[in-house]
């Protein structure tokens, strides 16, 4: 047994020789420990900053393709045994869960007492993520348009950093403005500035009802027509997701609604009402609905646009001419009311034309053919890009012809912030934007 | 010394937008908060984004501090100025530079009042829905120093919910944007850990907000009970029911006899507590909903209930609880207006303890509060010519905050920590939290210029190495959770 491992195992037990299948996108660890609590984690960082070893945390593992490969990774710090819901305080709508438990158990806890927890996975995800994980991505799926995405609802956050130091952040009330908010900042840190050990979620109650009504079009202006005129109703929609196989098919159109079951009925017949003849409505999701399900199959690239949502008819042209030009047609699925779109393409896509693609794109973003376009607004009151194109997961190839991530606005600030919370870069170093 | 920046400030703003003169400059000397005082070494006027940046470039390089300031209704001393330091004023920075329906965005410069945001989007159907009851002279920029909340953030959020873009003066004077305006940035959330940093970060310049689709139908509904253990099983009940009301608020009966005495709100006479819950959303599922507000208020013991069906009606619900903070000068020389949080559950058992408090140091509490989320504002009323008194109604303000922390709760849910509550902080965060807090200070000021002295109770400097820690925490230490 070497050495370290003997040092690693004294701070936490569960702690053994990694195997090629510990791979974090092709690069492979020394050791993967599992924590049973906080200050075996602690322990475990303590061991790592001390010696100079690159963690990188994982959950279930399901995004753990997801970002740029580590540029080194001595240690993996698997959640599993993270797996307590420590807290459902039913009567305040929120619950105090171990990062390592699964949406789909906090799903479970927080169905007995009539309540949900409002994240869906993203495109291409199961739905079986870890807390930790679907924080550290910041992901969220179709109902991010009524409930937003996971900085939105994480109140409270335990954190071990990188130099093993367990700090808290928030608390257990929805209402608190008392020192900083880490959560916000750890959600969508990819795990670069430290462990996440539990957090504080607020849930919403459960729909008594929902409906969906969906419908088609056949161009994407006539798209964004429709979408916009659903997103400025007074028809309080949850989630407003457009569908599109292929450049030369319809898109899909699907709304839901949720509410009382006698308000649901009104709203349905007005939606169907505004979307026009052929829209059907019922209460089960189209089965495109988020494209969630299994897991994207390995190969596949799967990228975020953002935009304003105005720009939606623009986002599609661009997507399309940067497609065409490409010599690829990847399918286009997202919350396009929120401004979000994923392009997803097969393994079977040639990696050249992906990265073509994405590249394309971004010129288009770069020449502002995506900007929010606001006449008599002089360029300097505005970001300089309102939009942008990351690759969340790709084939190799891909990511070593482009950076996945794209420009990044606030970038010095970025670094600061990690130099400050993980001075030696130990943590996760490289899977995040700007080379964090 | 702060007054050798008068040439550069001068230069730079303009001669009309220094100010110098020394009873001029006591008008700056406290915001809403009036306990603390103190008038500040210089006062700034900048027009635009590049000024504060120069300003703020011309104290980095002089290493003089410098605080922000909005409208200065901040509860908390937030933006309380220095002697020594330069006060940065943005109420010349009144411009709302684009709305967007489309987008449902707009923008606009952090001088811009609250209330201003939702008049401007009315015309296309839109509001912004943050509303802190000082909304009509609040700034935009203010609210996100705060992080502001308001009645009908139980439904609709807070201020950090509904900005997406954020143009700042870092305390080193660049000029950034946080966040692209989509909501959905690359990168960390920087946006989402500036906002509610209380300007000790940057300074706001510009703001990307949300703006939301005025609902199809607001109701409110008043209902009176014996007393405030009744109103809060009403409470209970209607979010155990699954029903989100944009608002529900609860006032206890000194507070409405001091709204009665104020604005003559005729709230039900001889009540021990009041509900206001007001419904938001599409017409039918509204109506549903309220009638079931309706059954679980009777079924709590209500014993009235009105129900507003028009503006005027629901602006005369309102009347009695807007005017709360304002009427208890009425009935009382001074009061501290308290802002403390507990879960939503402990409301019942909280209040009870709050009156044995009362009742034992004979300093009266009018209870006004957001009872949806648990946020308190107990008013604690006292005689300010008594120095005992004055003693004895600081030490039950406080004595308040202990129990919202021994519940699990927080110091404050909207007014901040400001210069008022950073004596608080170690009791509610260990040293190790607050040291790491500190982290981002660091990667923001490194100098610790930028409003200094304010949340955080004696910072270590950045890069300090931090000693052993003095005490277990103090939720580990009351037994509200397991050690680490």
């Amino acid at each position: 047994m070497d050495a370290m491992l003997t040092e690693l195992s004294r701070a936490c037990r569960l702690t053994r020789a990694a195997e090629d299948s510990d791979a974090v996108l092709g690069v492979t660890p020394r050791y993967v420990a599992s924590p049973a609590d906080a200050g075996e984690a602690g322990a475990l960082m303590r061991v790592a900053s001390g010696n100079d070893l690159a963690v990188v945390p994982r959950g279930l593992g399901t995004k753990l393709g997801w970002g740029t490969p580590p540029t080194r990774c001595d240690l993996v710090i698997d959640t599993s045994r993270l797996d307590k819901v420590v807290e459902h305080a039913a009567g305040d709508l929120i619950t105090r869960v171990q990062a390592g438990v699964s949406l789909d158990r906090l799903a479970e806890t927080a169905a007995g007492a009539h309540q949900q927890l409002s994240l869906d996975p993203p495109p291409g995800c199961p739905s079986t993520g870890t807390i930790g994980g679907v924080l550290a991505t910041g992901v969220a799926g179709p109902r991010r348009w009524r409930y937003g995405t996971p900085r939105d609802l994480v109140i409270g956050l335990t954190l071990v950093r990188a130099d093993g130091t367990i700090a808290r952040s928030g608390g257990k009330v929805v209402k608190n403005v008392a020192g900083y908010d880490l959560g916000k900042l750890f959600a969508g840190s990819y795990g670069t500035l430290g462990l996440i050990v539990d957090a504080v979620m607020r849930l919403h109650p459960q729909p008594a009802a929902v409906s969906y009504a969906v419908t088609q079009r056949d161009d994407a202006q006539a798209l964004s027509e429709a979408v916009a005129a659903v997103a400025g109703s007074e028809l309080a929609a949850t989630a407003i997701e457009v569908d599109r196989e292929s450049r030369d098919g319809p898109v899909r159109i699907a709304v839901l609604l949720e509410g009382d079951p006698s308000g649901i009925a009104e709203r349905s017949r007005l939606l169907a009402k505004l979307l026009g003849e052929g829209t059907r409505t019922g209460p089960e999701a189209p089965d495109w609905w988020g494209r969630s399900g299994p897991a994207t199959a390995p190969g596949t690239t799967l990228v975020r646009f953002a935009f304003w949502a105005a720009a939606l008819p623009r986002a599609f042209a661009a997507i399309d001419a940067a497609g065409h030009a490409a010599g690829v047609d990847p399918v286009i699925t997202g919350s396009a009311a929120t401004g979000v779109l994923y392009g997803l393409l097969g393994p079977e896509a040639d990696p050249a034309a992906a990265a073509a693609f994405v590249s394309g794109v971004r010129a288009a973003i770069a020449a502002g053919e995506l900007d929010a376009h606001l006449p008599g607004v002089p360029h300097q009151s505005l970001p300089p890009s309102q939009a942008s194109a990351v690759v969340l997961t790709s084939p190799p190839e891909v990511r070593r012809s482009l950076d996945p991530w794209g420009p990044v606005p606030g970038l010095a600030l970025m670094h600061a912030v990690k130099d400050q919370f993980d001075p030696g870069h130990i943590m996760a170093p490289g899977r995040f934007a700007g080379g964090i | 010394m702060v007054e050798d920046l008068i040439p550069e400030m001068v230069a730079i703003c303009g001669p009309d937008a220094v100010v110098t003169d020394p009873l001029e400059l006591r008008t700056y000397e406290c915001d809403g908060l009036t306990a603390h005082r103190c008038a500040p070494g210089l006062v700034v006027l900048p027009e635009t984004a590049k000024e504060i940046a120069a300003v703020v470039r011309v104290c980095a390089r002089a290493g003089i501090p410098f605080i922000a300031r909005g409208s200065g209704t901040g509860l908390s001393g937030g933006a309380l100025p220095r002697t020594d330091g330069v006060l940065i004023v943005t109420s010349r920075m009144r411009k709302i530079i684009a709305i967007d329906p489309v987008s449902q965005r707009a923008i606009v410069e952090p001088g811009v009042t609250n209330l201003s945001v939702s008049t401007a989007a009315r015309p296309f159907g839109y509001f912004y829905a943050p509303d802190p009851s000082s909304q009509v002279v609040c700034s935009v920029g203010g609210n996100v120093a705060e992080n502001s909340g308001g009645a009908h953030c139980l439904k609709h959020g807070f201020t950090v919910h509904h900005v997406t873009g954020l143009q700042v003066v870092t305390p080193a004077g660049d000029l950034v944007w946080l966040g692209d305006g989509t909501g959905a940035a690359p990168g960390y959330d920087l946006l989402g850990a500036f906002t509610g940093s209380e300007g000790t970060l940057g300074i706001v310049t510009k703001i990307i907000v949300k703006l939301t689709k005025i609902p199809q139908l607001i109701t409110c509904l008043l209902a009176a009970f014996q007393t405030t253990g009744a109103g809060g099983a009403a409470v209970s009940a209607i979010i155990g029911a699954g029903i989100v009301p944009a608002a529900i608020e609860m006032m206890d009966a000194l507070a409405i006899e001091a709204a009665e005495m104020a604005v003559a709100c005729h709230y039900p006479q001889g009540a021990g507590a009041v509900l206001v819950v007001e419904l938001d959303g599409p017409t039918a599922d509204v109506l549903a909903d309220l009638a079931k507000v309706r059954a679980l208020c009777e079924q709590s013991g209500a014993t009235e209930i009105r129900q507003a069906d028009d503006p005027d009606e629901r602006a005369a619900i309102w009347a009695g609880r807007k005017s709360a903070f304002a009427a208890v000068g009425r009935i009382s020389p001074a009061y501290i207006v308290q802002d403390g949080v507990v879960p939503r559950s402990s409301l019942g058992s909280v209040l009870d303890e709050i009156a044995r408090l009362s009742a034992a140091c004979g300093i009266r509490v009018a209870n006004v509060f957001h009872a949806g989320d648990g946020n308190l504002h107990p008013l604690v009323l006292y005689d300010d010519a008594s120095p005992e008194a004055t003693a004895a109604a600081e030490e039950l303000s406080g004595a308040i905050l202990d129990l919202c922390i021994a519940h699990g709760g927080s110091i404050t849910g909207e007014h901040g920590v400001g210069v008022d509550k950073s004596k608080y902080m170690p009791k509610m965060f260990a040293d190790t939290d607050l040291d790491t807090m500190q982290l981002l200070r660091c990667a923001f000021d490194p100098v610790g210029l930028c409003n200094p002295g304010k949340v955080f109770p004696t910072p270590r400097l950045c890069g300090e190495v931090p000693g052993a820690r003095r005490a277990p925490h103090p939720l580990v230490a009351s037994g509200q959770v397991d050690q680490f």
